[in-house]
């Protein structure tokens, strides 16, 4: 069961980076983004599978590919932003957070674009 | 995984052994190589973690086809 092996790295992450933060704050910030990195990369794997899955199905509805696609980059761009965000929170730069924030919730504003304009044709065409 | 794991340990030995050299330099009098080795640790320490984020940042890309 993977899930107690990545409860037990982060559990001893954790425990050091308090170690660490006492002394020297300034690598206390490493510890705890180098755990962050390796528990998610552990996950990655199972993740792919679940895509994988996910296009399968979506061959068989017959939508076209490029709309699953658009769902999955909004997805990674709002998991990278919430994971550089969160960083920035925990060292205590909640200013650079929320720019960060704001330049994902833009960033996916504009991936979302085209799916919007298709919606506009396909109401446009339905009305008469 | 298992190598992974040992760069958690190996960041948290250099911390340690910083912070005691750091001390023992306070101790001795010498405040200006306690800071140097400090920011020498800092550097050394980020340079670890650089690699993991490029690795971190080329699955996600992969990953979400986000290239």
């Amino acid at each position: 069961m993977e899930i107690f092996q990545i409860v037990a790295i982060g559990l001893v992450a954790a425990i050091l980076s308090v170690l660490i933060k006492n002394e020297k704050p300034e690598l206390g910030i490493y510890i705890s983004l180098a755990t962050g990195i390796i528990i998610f990369l552990f996950i990655a794997t199972k993740l792919q599978s679940v895509m994988e899955i996910l296009e399968q199905l979506s061959n068989k509805i017959n939508i076209d590919a490029i709309y699953l696609s658009i769902i999955l980059k909004i997805v990674g761009i709002a998991y990278i932003a919430e994971f550089g965000a969160q960083i920035c929170r925990d060292v205590g730069e909640g200013v650079i957070a929320s720019k960060i924030e704001f330049a994902g919730k833009i960033l996916i504003m504009v991936m979302a674009v085209p799916i919007l304009v298709s919606l506009m044709d396909l109401i446009i065409n339905m009305v008469p | 995984m298992v190598m992974n794991v040992d760069i958690i340990f190996k960041i948290a030995a250099i911390g340690i052994v910083v912070t005691v050299v750091n001390q023992v330099l306070i101790k001795a009098g010498r405040e200006e190589q306690a800071m140097l080795t400090t920011l020498v640790g800092v550097v050394v320490v980020l340079t670890m973690v650089i690699n993991l984020v490029t690795n971190l940042f080329d699955t996600v890309k992969t990953m979400f086809h986000l290239y």
